[in-house]
C-alpha cells in the first residue's frame, strides 16, 4: 500500500515536471521567468543534469564508499569526447554517442584498476592526480583537438535539428529530464542488484567480505566503471545543452562540487543526491545573482566581500552542514519524520 | 650538458617548495589520518599577508622579504591552529568528516581570498639578486632555486631534529605508530595534533612567500596548483613518512622538469604516471609502511 503510494507520488511528479515546459507557472526567488521560458528550462535542465551526475556520483561514495577525487574526469570525457567526436568526423549523434560511451569505460577501466590498488584516502588522491592530468591535458589544447582554456563549441552538423538552438530548449529539457530518470533508475537496479549488495558489503567491511569468499577488488571495479560510464552519458547530454565543452567541468574543484552536493542532501541517499544537486545549482545561480545586485554593493566591505561570492557561502554552508547535519538534507528528513511518527507500542526501548 | 645542469637545478628549487607543502600534508596524515585540502589555503594565506608584511618595510628589500617569511610562517601557523581547534577537533575521529571539512573550507577561502584580493594574478617586486641568475658550471640557474633549497633543507632539517630531539616529538613519533597506545599512557595526544598542525601550517605559509619569488606573482589559486602536485608527491613517498616525502619532492620535481624539456611538455602528465606505476609496484609508497 504504502509503497503504491510512493511510486504513484514519483510518477504524479515527474508528469509535472514533464509538463513544466507547456506550463505558464512563475516560481519567484527561483526561476528567472516562466516555467515555458528557455531561460527557465535551461536552469531546470542543468538541475536535471546535475542532478543525475551527482547520482552517479552517489554509487561511487554512497553505496560503495569510494571517495574519488576524479570523477570530473568521466564527465569531461563524455563532454569532450563528443564534441571532439562531432566536431573531426561526420559520424551522427547516436552512433558518436556510443563510441564515446565505449571510449568512457575504456578510461574508467584502466584508471580504476590502477587506483583501486590502493584504498581509502590514498584512493582519493590517486583519482585526483589522474583527473588533474585528464584536465592537463584538455587545457594544453594538443593539435587543436580541445579549444585550451576557451573550450570547443558544439559542432552542429551531425546533431538533430530539434535539439539545437534557443528555440529547442525545451527538447533539451526533456532529454535532460529523460537522462535523469534513466540514471536514477539504473543506480537503483544497481543498487538493488547482487554486485550493488556486494559493494555495500565492502563499504561496511571488506576483510569480512573477502573471508566469506567475495572479491572486494572486483566489486569495487565494476562499481567504479558504472558510476562513470553514467558520468559520461550525462556528460554528452551536458554537451547538448550547454552547446559547448568547457575545461572549468574537468577541473578537480567539480569533482568537490559534486561531493558537496552528495554531503548536502545525504551520503547513502538517493534522493539526498538529488535534492542537495538541485539544491546546489540553483543556489550557486541565484547567489551570483545577489552578489550582482544594488542592496549587496551597497553594504560596506566586510559584508559585501564574502556576500559577493557564492562559493564562499555554498562552502561555509556546506561545513555548517558536515559538523552539524550529520546525514545531510536526507538526514535531517528522516529525523523529523521519526520524531513525529507516534512510537509503536513495545517497541519503546 | 648546462641545459641538465639549469634543468636539475630548477628542478631541485621546485622541489624544495613541494616539500614545503608536502611536510605538513605527511605529518598531519601520519598522525591524525586527516588529509588537509586547506593546506593550500594556508599556502596562500601565508602569501598574502606576509608579501603585505614585506611591502610595510619595503617591496623589493632584503628585510622586506624576510619579514614576509616570518610573517608568512606565523600566519600559515595561525590559520592552521584555528582550523584544527575549531573545524577538526569537534569531529574527532571521524576521518571522512575531517576530510569534508577541509574540502569546505578550501573551497570558501579561495573564493573568499578571491573576493578581497581579486582572482587575477598580482606582480610581485623581488630584491635584485633573485631576480637574476648565477652561472653554474655554464648554466645560468635562476636564484630562487637556490633559496627554495635551502628553505626546504632548512625546514626538513628542524623538522627531524624537532622531532627526534624534543618531547614533543617524541610524543608525535610515537602517535604516528601507535596512537592507542599514546592515549592509554596517559598522554594527551591532541596536543600533539594542534602543533602538528601548526608545524605545517607554517611550512606551508613559508612555501607560500618563497613560490610568489620563484613564480613572480601572488594569485588565489597558487594554493590548489601547488597542493595537487603536493598530494602526487606525497603519495610517491609514502604517506605519513617525512624522508619519503622529501625523497618524493626532489624526484617528482626533477622528472617534471625534464619532461617538460625533452619530450614535449609533458611533465605533468609523467608525474601521474610515474603516481600510477610506483602504485603498481609499491602500493604504499616509496617509503611507506606496507598497510
Amino acid at each position: 500500500m504504502n509503497r503504491t503510494r510512493t511510486l504513484l507520488g514519483a510518477l504524479g511528479t515527474l508528469v509535472l515536471l514533464a509538463c513544466l515546459p507547456l506550463l505558464a507557472l512563475p516560481v519567484p526567488g527561483v526561476l528567472p521567468g516562466y516555467t515555458y521560458e528557455p531561460g527557465s528550462l535551461q536552469l531546470l535542465a542543468l538541475c536535471w543534469l546535475t542532478a543525475a551526475l551527482a547520482l552517479s556520483y552517489h554509487l561511487l561514495f554512497g553505496l560503495a564508499g569510494l571517495m574519488s577525487f576524479g570523477h570530473a574526469l568521466y564527465f569531461a570525457a563524455g563532454t569532450y569526447g563528443l564534441a571532439i567526436v562531432l566536431d573531426r568526423t561526420d559520424v551522427p549523434l547516436l552512433p558518436a554517442a556510443a563510441l564515446v560511451l565505449v571510449g568512457g569505460i575504456a578510461l574508467a577501466f584502466v584508471v580504476g584498476a590502477v587506483s583501486l590498488r590502493v584504498t581509502g584516502i590514498s584512493f582519493a588522491m590517486v583519482t585526483l592526480a589522474f583527473a588533474q592530468a585528464g584536465n592537463v591535458l584538455v587545457r594544453r589544447d594538443q593539435g587543436d583537438l580541445t579549444g585550451g582554456e576557451e573550450g570547443l563549441a558544439l559542432a552542429t552538423a551531425g546533431v538533430p535539428d530539434a535539439l539545437v538552438g534557443v528555440v529547442n530548449t525545451r527538447n533539451l529539457y526533456w532529454l535532460a529530464l529523460a537522462v535523469l530518470v534513466l540514471v536514477y533508475l539504473v543506480v537503483l537496479w544497481i543498487e538493488r542488484s547482487r554486485a550493488g549488495h556486494m559493494a555495500a558489503a565492502v563499504r561496511e567491511n571488506e576483510v569480512r567480505v573477502r573471508i566469506i569468499g567475495g572479491r572486494p577488488y572486483l566489486t569495487k571495479l565494476v562499481v567504479f566503471v558504472l558510476a562513470a560510464s553514467l558520468a559520461t552519458v550525462v556528460g554528452m547530454a551536458y554537451l547538448l545543452l550547454q552547446s559547448g565543452a568547457s575545461p572549468a567541468t574537468s577541473t578537480a574543484d567539480f569533482t568537490l562540487t559534486l561531493l558537496v552536493m552528495v554531503v548536502l542532501g545525504g551520503v547513502g541517499s538517493r534522493w539526498g543526491a538529488v535534492v542537495g544537486a538541485v539544491l546546489y545549482t540553483v543556489l550557486d545561480q541565484r547567489l551570483a545573482e545577489l552578489a550582482h545586485s544594488d542592496a549587496v554593493a551597497g553594504l560596506p566591505a566586510v559584508l559585501r566581500i564574502p556576500l559577493s561570492e557564492p562559493m564562499f557561502l555554498l562552502g561555509t554552508c556546506f561545513i555548517l552542514v558536515v559538523i552539524f547535519l550529520p546525514g545531510g538534507l536526507a538526514g535531517a528528513a528522516e529525523r523529523l519524520a521519526a520524531r513525529r511518527r507516534p512510537v509503536p507500542e513495545g517497541a519503546a526501548a | 650538458m648546462s641545459t641538465l645542469i639549469l634543468l636539475l637545478a630548477t628542478g631541485l628549487g621546485l622541489g624544495g617548495l613541494y616539500f614545503l607543502v608536502a611536510s605538513g600534508l605527511s605529518l598531519i596524515y601520519g598522525l591524525m589520518g586527516v588529509l588537509n585540502f586547506a593546506h593550500g589555503s594556508f599556502l596562500t594565506l601565508g602569501a598574502f599577508v606576509g608579501l603585505a608584511a614585506g611591502n610595510l618595510v619595503g617591496a623589493g628589500t632584503w628585510g622586506g622579504l624576510l619579514l614576509g617569511l616570518v610573517v608568512g610562517a606565523l600566519t600559515g601557523a595561525a590559520a592552521a591552529t584555528a582550523t584544527e581547534l575549531g573545524l577538526i577537533r569537534p569531529l574527532y575521529d571521524r576521518h571522512i568528516e575531517q576530510v569534508l571539512v577541509t574540502v569546505g573550507l578550501s573551497l570558501a577561502t579561495v573564493a573568499l581570498f578571491e573576493g578581497i584580493w581579486g582572482p587575477n594574478p598580482r606582480n610581485v617586486t623581488r630584491p635584485g639578486w633573485l631576480a637574476s641568475t648565477t652561472d653554474v658550471l655554464g648554466a645560468r640557474v635562476p636564484n630562487t632555486a637556490f633559496l627554495n633549497v635551502l628553505a626546504g633543507a632548512v625546514v626538513l632539517g628542524g623538522i627531524v631534529a624537532f622531532l627526534r630531539y624534543t618531547r614533543y616529538g617524541l610524543i608525535i613519533r610515537a602517535g604516528v605508530e601507535n596512537r592507542a597506545m599514546v592515549t592509554a599512557l596517559g598522554i594527551d595526544v591532541r596536543r600533539a595534533f594542534t602543533l602538528v598542525f601548526a608545524v605545517g601550517g607554517a611550512a606551508a605559509g613559508l612555501g607560500g612567500v618563497l613560490a610568489t619569488q620563484s613564480l613572480n606573482y601572488v594569485s588565489p589559486h597558487m594554493g590548489a596548483s601547488l597542493l595537487i602536485f603536493a598530494f602526487i608527491v606525497t603519495v610517491i613517498g609514502g604517506m605519513g613518512s617525512l624522508t619519503g616525502a622529501a625523497v618524493a619532492s626532489v624526484v617528482v620535481a626533477v622528472l617534471q622538469q625534464l619532461a617538460n624539456f625533452y619530450l614535449n611538455n609533458t611533465g605533468d602528465l609523467i608525474v601521474v604516471l610515474l603516481l600510477a606505476l610506483v602504485l603498481l609496484v609499491r602500493p604504499s609508497g616509496l617509503l611507506g609502511r606496507p598497510a
